[in-house]
C-alpha cells in the first residue's frame, strides 16, 4: 500500500506492507534510526515518536499506513538549526541519560508533556513518563531535565509555541 | 513478533466502517487506538484477515453529556476522558480510572470502547461500566442496538458483539448530585495488567441511605464481574464499616482468580476484598460520610 507520510518536515513517500510498524517504517524505510525498538510489545517506550505534534505514540504498536498523511516527529527532527533542542541540551547538561537507549522515546514523551504542559511539576513530570523504562538513570537526572527544558522554554515563548502546535 | 498478513480498509465515517464489516463478516475487526490488538496480532494470539481502520472516521470522536448520559464515541481515546475538566468533579469513578489504565502514553492512543470490546480480564474499563451501569451501542447495516454491560460482556476477550456489528459509543448514566465513586487497582508497576481491580459507584438518598450500589471486580475471573449480592447488602441501608465489610466479604467470595505471577488464588481472592472496601469508603467518604476510616 502507497502512504505518505511526513518526518521531521520530509515527505516520504513508500510502499509498505500493512502490517509493517510505524517504528520499523521509520528505521527501515526511511533510515531514521534514532527511534529505537526496545521491549516490542509497547511496555518499555523506547519508541515513542511524537504524532501532529501533540499526541506521543508508540511506534512499535502503530501500523505505518496508520501515519500516512500525519507528520510524525523523531529524535532526529528535535534540533534546531544545528543546536541541540533546549530538552537535548538539558539532558546533556543534567546528565539526563547513561547508555541512552531509552533517550529518544524519552525526549519525546517530554517534548509532547511540554506542549500540553509547559510549567509541569516533578510529580507531573513523572506520571507522564511513567510508560518509559530507564534501566541507568534511576530517572532522577531525566526529572531535572525536563524540569531545565521546561524554564528554559518558557523563558523562550516562541519555542513553547512550536512545541504545541 | 510481526503481525500475520491482513487486508486494510479505512473507514472515514460510521457508516463505511459498518460497510466494511457487513462485506467481511466474521474475517474483520476495527482497529481503534489498537493498543491490546495490535500486540495481540504480533504474538499471533489474533489474526484477523481484514482490519477496518475507524481512525479517520472523526465523527466517532465524542465525548459528551447528552440525553441524560456520558456519551463516548467509538474514536475517543483515554487521554480526552483524563484531561476534561469536568470529569474529575463529577465522575468519581471514572476519573479514578482514566489515569491508571495501562501508561499515559499509551492513553494517547487507546480507546475506551475498543477497550470495552477487547474485553481483557485484567482490563480497567470492563469493571468500571459494570459499576457505573454503562451500556453500548451497537450497530450494523441491520439496524442499532442498546445493549447494557452486563449483557455485553460475555466472557474472556468475548462479547455479544455480531458479527457485522461495531460498538459506536459506551453511554453511562449522568451521576447525581450524591453519587460518587471510585476505583481501586493492584498492578506490579505502571501499565501492567491488574492484580486485582474494583469499581464501585453509590448514590444516597435525602436520609443518608444508600440508594443504588454499583461494585464490579476486575481481573479475578474470566471476565469483569459485577458482586450482585454486594449492592443487595448496601441498597437501602446506611453506610458503617461493618456494612462495608459484608460487601467486601461478598466480593472476595465471588472472586475466582487464576494464580499467575502476580499472585496466588488465595491472595488475589483477599485483595479482591480489600480493593472493594478501599473503593467504598473512599466512595462515601467523598460524599462526606464520617467515622468510616
Amino acid at each position: 500500500m502507497k502512504i505518505s507520510v511526513t518526518v521531521n518536515g520530509t515527505v516520504y513517500e513508500r510502499d509498505v506492507e500493512p502490517r509493517t510498524l510505524l517504528a520499523y517504517f521509520l528505521r527501515e524505510d526511511c533510515g531514521l534510526t534514532g527511534t529505537h525498538v526496545g521491549c516490542d510489545s509497547s511496555s518499555c517506550g523506547c519508541c515513542v515518536v511524537a504524532m501532529d505534534g501533540n499526541r506521543a505514540v508508540k511506534s512499535c504498536t502503530m501500523f505505518a499506513v496508520q501515519a500516512d498523511g500525519h507528520e510524525i516527529l523523531t529524535v532526529e527532527g528535535l534540533e534546531r538549526g544545528g543546536a541541540l533542542h533546549p530538552l537535548q541540551q538539558a539532558f546533556w547538561d543534567q546528565h539526563g541519560l547513561q547508555c541512552g537507549y531509552c533517550t529518544p522515546g524519552m525526549l519525546m514523551t517530554s517534548y509532547v508533556l511540554l506542549g500540553h504542559n509547559p510549567a509541569p511539576t516533578e510529580l507531573e513530570i513523572r506520571e507522564a513518563l511513567s510508560g518509559n523504562l530507564c534501566r541507568c538513570t534511576g530517572y532522577q537526572n531525566i526529572v531535572k531535565a525536563v524540569q531545565q527544558a521546561a524554564e528554559h522554554l518558557s523563558a523562550e515563548p516562541a519555542a513553547v509555541a512550536a512545541a504545541g502546535e | 513478533m510481526f503481525p500475520a498478513p491482513f487486508d486494510y480498509q479505512r473507514a472515514h465515517s460510521a457508516q463505511e466502517a459498518i460497510d466494511a464489516l457487513a462485506a467481511h463478516g466474521a474475517d474483520a475487526r476495527v482497529l481503534a487506538g489498537g493498543q491490546s490488538l495490535i500486540p495481540a496480532m504480533r504474538y499471533r494470539l489474533a489474526r484477523p484477515p481484514v482490519l477496518v481502520d475507524i481512525n479517520p472516521a472523526s465523527e466517532l470522536v465524542y465525548f459528551r453529556e447528552a440525553d441524560g448520559s456520558l456519551q463516548i464515541g467509538a474514536g475517543t481515546r483515554d487521554f480526552a476522558v483524563e484531561t476534561a475538566p469536568f470529569v474529575a468533579p463529577r465522575y468519581h469513578l471514572i476519573a479514578d480510572a482514566s489515569v491508571l489504565i495501562a501508561d499515559p502514553v499509551v492513553r494517547q492512543m487507546g480507546t475506551v470502547v475498543g477497550s470495552l470490546c477487547h474485553n481483557d480480564p485484567a482490563g480497567d474499563w470492563p469493571a468500571v461500566a459494570l459499576a457505573g451501569r454503562a451500556s453500548m451501542v451497537l450497530r450494523s447495516s441491520a439496524g442499532t442496538r442498546v445493549v447494557p454491560i452486563d449483557e455485553f460482556i460475555v466472557d474472556s476477550y468475548t462479547t455479544s458483539l455480531r458479527d457485522g456489528e461495531m460498538a459506536v459509543e459506551v453511554r453511562f448514566p449522568i451521576p447525581g448530585a450524591r453519587t460518587s465513586g471510585s476505583y481501586q487497582k493492584i498492578e506490579r508497576k505502571v501499565g501492567d495488567f491488574a492484580t486485582a481491580s474494583a469499581a464501585v459507584q453509590v448514590s444516597l438518598d435525602a436520609a443518608g441511605k444508600i440508594a443504588g450500589a454499583g461494585v464490579a471486580i476486575g481481573a479475578v475471573g474470566p471476565s469483569a464481574m459485577r458482586v450482585v449480592e454486594a449492592e443487595k447488602l448496601l441498597d437501602g441501608n446506611a453506610p458503617s464499616k461493618e456494612l462495608i465489610a459484608d460487601a467486601a466479604r461478598a466480593a472476595e467470595k465471588l472472586a475466582d482468580p487464576s494464580p499467575d505471577n502476580r499472585g496466588s488464588v488465595e491472595y488475589k481472592k483477599a485483595m479482591a476484598g480489600v480493593l472493594v472496601r478501599r473503593a467504598l469508603t473512599n466512595a462515601f467518604v467523598r460524599l462526606g460520610v464520617g467515622g468510616l476510616t
